[in-house]
């Protein structure tokens, strides 16, 4: 039973999204995510300053069977990226939500977080996904 | 029957097992009318019949006098290397997926990949890849997908280099909306003119390709080369050959700057040279190297140094998430081989020579071309097409089209050299000739002797 | 139990400055010839320094920590570890075939056996032409797909921009799909392994280029349906593709050319015989029926009255083009040509005949001892899927557990994890070269292996205990990258 926890917004491709302030978001990927990966020996994050828009690939997490892009869930700047990750990629296995997270964004508009998944309703598409 | 253990006691008691009356009925799943009929196929021979058929065929095919280079080049095989090569234990292995019965193969594979760094001077190398030109296909599309300065899908590519390596980037690269632009040699001395990089200059563009030697046999300039494609933020993609290497600047070395820009960052060529038959064309193996910054993206197998569960050191496939990952932005491969048998050749035939004994090897076959150039430019009718320096080929101009003295020539059993009046016309009637340490003295002399009489039999063109 | 070579230093630890090999020096060469200055290597590659004998002993011995089909029984599903005949190497490795440079004039005793060669793939797989010019079977796929992307171009139907294929396929065939510019429709597979035809209906239409299909399929079962198929593609305007992956199922009872397939491709290195050589080289051949025929990849033996001759651009403007620097792994297909004049007509079709013998055989015994088959209703083909998935909820064990326990009883693992579809799996090809006796020593243990995993579990998910290595750390080769001895950043 993977951990989801309930102030965060998902998305289908396992992101999770942390409201900060002011439009100011941090984003990584989910403990269902990081389960499936098992443990993870690169990250890559996305440079400082560049500007993504919603639905594209910024990162990539790999782990000994599986490499898969992260794509950014709203659109915007990235305003710092998890260096550490570099060195310790196994903290986003250890703390998803926490010590391994990915990158943050100022998002450009007013967040746009209709398309974002509530908890429950990630939890949910979860437990459909594994009929 | 061939190789079928199985009496008729074994196939009964099999299909009693099973619980069927025949093998027959084995295949009851198959819908009746696409079964097929009888085939035409020859009857089975035995294995004296066949010995007896394949000695046939060699002797029609004989053993002419070779001095054919343009890609695939003749050097002496030490007579270990395929006796080992084709022990069972490597010749009937597979791919090393359980690594801890496979250490054999898989510690040669990180000997080779070590001793490709060493020749190339670059940080890593992979298991290999199918070809030298399959293989400059792959680092196209491997330098579009890591120039991350460039959205680029344009690679210049001279015309000094191999044009057969052009073509198959074309075929595999082609797809993916690679184009490739020509970059004219100096006609005269038969190297990549550096004038005609200049229109380039500024433009976004993924890659520069360079051939050392090129084409031609000639060496290029490569460190003004490499230095104008980093200045201008192509990468550039080295295609090399590894007997030269014993002689030559590795191309992790190119370039004057200082600051660690300098070396080509992707290299990749023909393995063919280290150990490995003509064989008709195959099967060779492509060799590709590069910076340790680009690891992730350098297509085919790799092979790491680890650990086990008691801490001793042993060998595994490594990065193998790279190898079906598809990245959206960027060009793909679907590439999951790699020439394990003739990596094995290879890297046997390393050891034995060492880097002094490739040295040797390197400088007799750059000293036997000399000669042959030389025996050759005194028939009349014969000069030297170009000015720079070569390795162990080059382009002579003949006063009439080539084909027919070659013609006249293999029936005298000798093969004299590529004609390339069809890749390069602008040249004329241009041979590349190329002699290897395998030519003795007395070979040349033969082949200038049957070349003048040859001539002398036949007409100038007008 | 099996013994195996143990711990052997790297050729470097071995070397010693300036020790060489001699004899395979060739004779130093008079003459002013040198590289000029700014282009000379200023300090010799670091390449080994050792004698002859350290070589030859060096490498024997790395030979002898490795299992190979000549010293074990080698059942990986979809690899087609069969026996790698001594008479295809000898015969392949006449001198005057090694020495022969591809770019003289065409060598007419080796292009017979080539042209021969093409003629048999094509009356064995039902297809009109044959090109042997693809290195390996992705190499093979490539060019089949190129030529389907090809074909359509030519008839300027720009539209065709899908390839359907089923959830069950290798990875390589979307892989390629992509890499020829292509998106992939996936369909599912239904309960009994085959592919789902109502899916299959929904996922044609005017933008359907092609489907990827192998039969039998990955699951091990024959696609009871593939006329349908055929012409549902068809009927919509794509083209079949047939992975030859699974020919040694099949080989000489069913033709992929008269099941509907548009192009195919063979790995020479599985149902052919051809060594595996510890990774390649493989050869892809690939068959055509009359519509892709002009799209071949080049270059193909041609035959005019009693001449052999190579076919190129000029008489096949359409190709798609070359994939190697000259025609190809040319010493691979000369011993698929051996094996196959060896095996001959009635040879060729007893390969599936005991390819099937033997699957079935160790898929009814292996049942017998407890062990759970994936499709247990089906046929095998000549190979079958055992799932672990009861004895992962009963004992934790894993398939790579019973992989990895595998190679202390003597035995090669079989493929596992493959295809994703089925959970812990399996995938078993004993291959028609194996005799009953072996068959039956490995169902013995793959008993022992069952009695450990409800009495001692621990020696499965600690094994392998006599292999030169225990079980290697993955994630550290991968995180801490020593992929070079002594490479200096």
């Amino acid at each position: 039973m993977s951990n989801i926890p309930a102030d965060l917004q998902y998305t289908k491709s396992h992101e999770w999204v942390r409201q900060v302030q002011n439009g100011a978001v941090e984003i990584g990927i989910t403990d269902h995510a990081q389960s499936a990966l098992g443990d993870l020996v690169f990250v890559e994050v996305p440079d400082v300053g560049r500007a993504l828009h919603a639905g594209e690939a910024c990162a990539v997490v790999e782990s000994v069977k599986a490499a898969s892009d992260v794509y950014s869930p709203l659109g915007g700047k990235v305003t710092s990226s998890n260096g550490t990750l570099a060195s310790q990629p196994e903290l986003l296995n250890q703390d998803p939500y926490g010590a391994g997270w990915l990158f943050r964004l100022q998002t450009s508009t007013p967040a746009d977080s209709s398309a974002l998944l509530s908890a429950a309703a990630y939890a949910s598409f979860l437990a459909d996904e594994s009929k | 029957m061939a190789f079928i253990p199985h009496t008729p006691d074994d196939v009964a008691r099999m299909l009693e097992v099973i619980g069927v009356r025949s093998v027959e009925a084995l295949f009851d799943e198959i819908p009746g009318d696409l079964r097929a009929g009888t085939l035409s196929l020859p009857p089975p021979i035995s294995e004296m019949e066949v010995a007896r058929l394949l000695t046939e065929r060699a002797a029609i095919d004989g053993r002419p006098l070779n001095f054919i280079g343009a890609g695939a080049y003749e050097h002496h095989i030490p007579a270990p290397v395929w006796a080992i090569a084709t022990r069972g234990e490597f010749y009937s292995a597979y791919t090393p997926y359980q690594a801890e019965a496979s250490q054999g193969t898989l510690q040669l594979i990180y000997e080779y990949q070590s001793m490709m760094c060493a020749l190339t001077g670059m940080e890593v190398s992979n298991a290999s890849l199918y070809d030298g030109a399959s293989a400059l296909a792959e680092a196209c599309l491997m330098a579009v997908r890591a120039n991350r300065g460039s959205n680029s899908r344009r690679i210049l590519l001279p015309r000094a280099v191999n044009p057969t390596y052009g073509q198959v980037a074309q075929a595999i690269a082609g797809n993916q909306d690679i184009s490739f632009e020509p970059v004219d040699f100096d006609r005269s001395a038969g190297r990549t003119l550096l004038s005609a990089l200049q229109p380039y200059s500024g433009q976004d563009i993924a890659a520069l390709v360079v051939q050392q030697p090129n084409f031609f046999g000639s060496f290029e300039e490569v460190d003004a080369l490499t230095d104008w494609a980093h200045e201008n933020k192509l990468l550039v993609i080295a295609v090399v050959n590894p007997t030269s290497l014993a002689l030559l600047k590795p191309p992790g070395q190119w370039g004057t700057s200082l600051d660690g820009r300098h070396g080509a960052d992707i290299v990749c060529g023909e393995g063919q040279p280290l150990g490995v038959p003509l064989a008709a064309g195959g099967p060779y193996f492509g060799f590709m190297a590069t910076r340790m910054q680009y690891v992730r993206q350098m297509p085919g197998r790799i092979v790491g140094r680890t650990v086990d569960t008691e801490g001793r050191p042993g060998f595994s496939l490594t990065l193998q998430a790279r190898e079906q990952h598809i990245r959206r932005s960027k060009a793909t491969s679907n590439i999951c081989t790699n020439q394990g048998l003739l990596v094995t050749a290879a890297t046997i035939y390393m050891s034995l020579l060492g880097a002094r004994g490739l040295e040797a090897v390197a400088h007799a076959s750059m000293q036997r071309t000399a000669d042959l150039i030389s025996a050759l430019s005194r028939v009349a009718g014969v000069k030297r097409a170009f000015s720079a320096a070569h390795f162990h080929e080059a382009v002579l101009l003949l006063d009439r089209p080539p084909a027919p003295l070659l013609a006249a020539l293999a029936r005298r059993g000798i093969l004299g050299g590529l004609d390339l009046s069809e890749r390069y016309p602008e040249l004329g009637h241009a041979l590349l000739v190329c002699a290897t340490e395998t030519k003795l003295a007395v070979d040349i002399d033969a082949y200038a002797a049957a070349l003048a009489d040859v001539m002398n039999g036949s007409r100038a063109a007008a | 139990m099996t013994e195996l070579q143990s711990r052997e230093p790297l050729i470097f630890e071995l070397s010693k400055p300036g020790r060489q090999a001699g004899t395979q020096f060739p004779p130093p060469v008079a003459g002013s010839a040198q590289v000029p200055p700014q282009l000379r290597r200023s300090a010799p590659a670091a390449l080994p320094e050792v004698s002859e004998l350290q070589a030859v002993r060096h490498y024997t011995r790395l030979s002898q920590m490795n299992f190979s089909i000549d010293t074990h029984f080698y059942p990986l599903g979809s690899c087609t570890m069969k026996y790698n005949p001594k008479a295809c190497n000898t015969y392949a490795m006449l001198p005057e075939f090694l020495s022969r440079h591809p770019l003289g004039p065409e060598p007419q005793g080796f292009l017979a056996c080539m042209h021969e060669l093409q003629e048999m793939l094509q009356e064995i797989t039902g297809m009109q032409a044959v090109s042997l010019t693809p290195m390996a079977g992705a190499q093979g796929e490539f060019a089949g797909v190129a030529m389907i992307r090809a074909y359509h171009r030519a008839r300027s139907d720009a539209g065709r921009t899908e390839i359907i294929v089923p959830q069950a396929a290798h990875g390589t065939n979307p892989a390629t799909a992509t890499m020829c510019g292509f998106t992939v429709k996936e369909i599912p597979s239904d309960a009994n392994g085959d592919v789902d035809i109502e899916a299959l209906q929904a996922a044609v239409s005017p933008a359907t280029a092609g489907i990827m299909l192998t039969n039998p399929s990955t699951l091990g079962v024959f696609e009871h349906k593939i006329v349908a198929v055929a012409r549902i593609v068809h009927d919509a305007g794509g083209l079949l593709y047939y992975d030859g992956a699974n020919l040694n199922a099949i080989l000489g009872k069913v033709r992929p050319g008269d099941m509907g397939f548009d192009v195919i491709h063979m790995n020479l290195h599985k149902t052919f015989s051809t060594p595996h050589g510890g990774g390649g080289p493989g050869s892809g051949a690939v068959g055509v029926g009359a519509r892709l025929r002009p799209f071949l990849p080049l270059p193909i033996v041609g035959k005019d009255g009693a001449r052999y001759r190579w076919i190129t651009e000029r008489d096949l403007p359409q190709s798609i083009g070359r994939l190697s620097g000259f025609m190809g792994n040319a010493g691979v297909n000369l011993r698929a040509y051996i094996y196959m004049r060896l095996l001959g007509r009635e040879g060729m079709i007893r390969v599936a005949e005991f390819a099937a013998l033997n699957a079935n055989y160790l898929m009814k015994r292996l049942q017998a001892l407890g062990f759970e088959a994936a499709y247990p209703q089906r046929r095998a083909s000549h190979e079958f899927i055992i799932t672990l998935k009861q004895e992962n909820k009963a004992y934790h064990v894993t398939a790579m557990d019973v992989a990895k326990r595998l190679l202390d009883y003597g035995f090669h693992a079989p493929t596992t994890y493959f295809p994703l579809l089925v959970p812990e799996c399996l995938l078993i090809e004993p291959t028609e070269t194996e005799a009953k006796e072996d068959l039956d020593r490995f169902c013995d243990a793959m008993a022992a292996i069952r009695q450990e995993m409800e009495h001692d579990p621990e020696k499965l998910s600690s094994a392998p205990h006599t292999m030169p290595v225990r079980r290697l750390d993955d994630v550290r080769a991968a995180k801490q990258l020593d992929l070079a001895w002594n490479r200096r950043i």
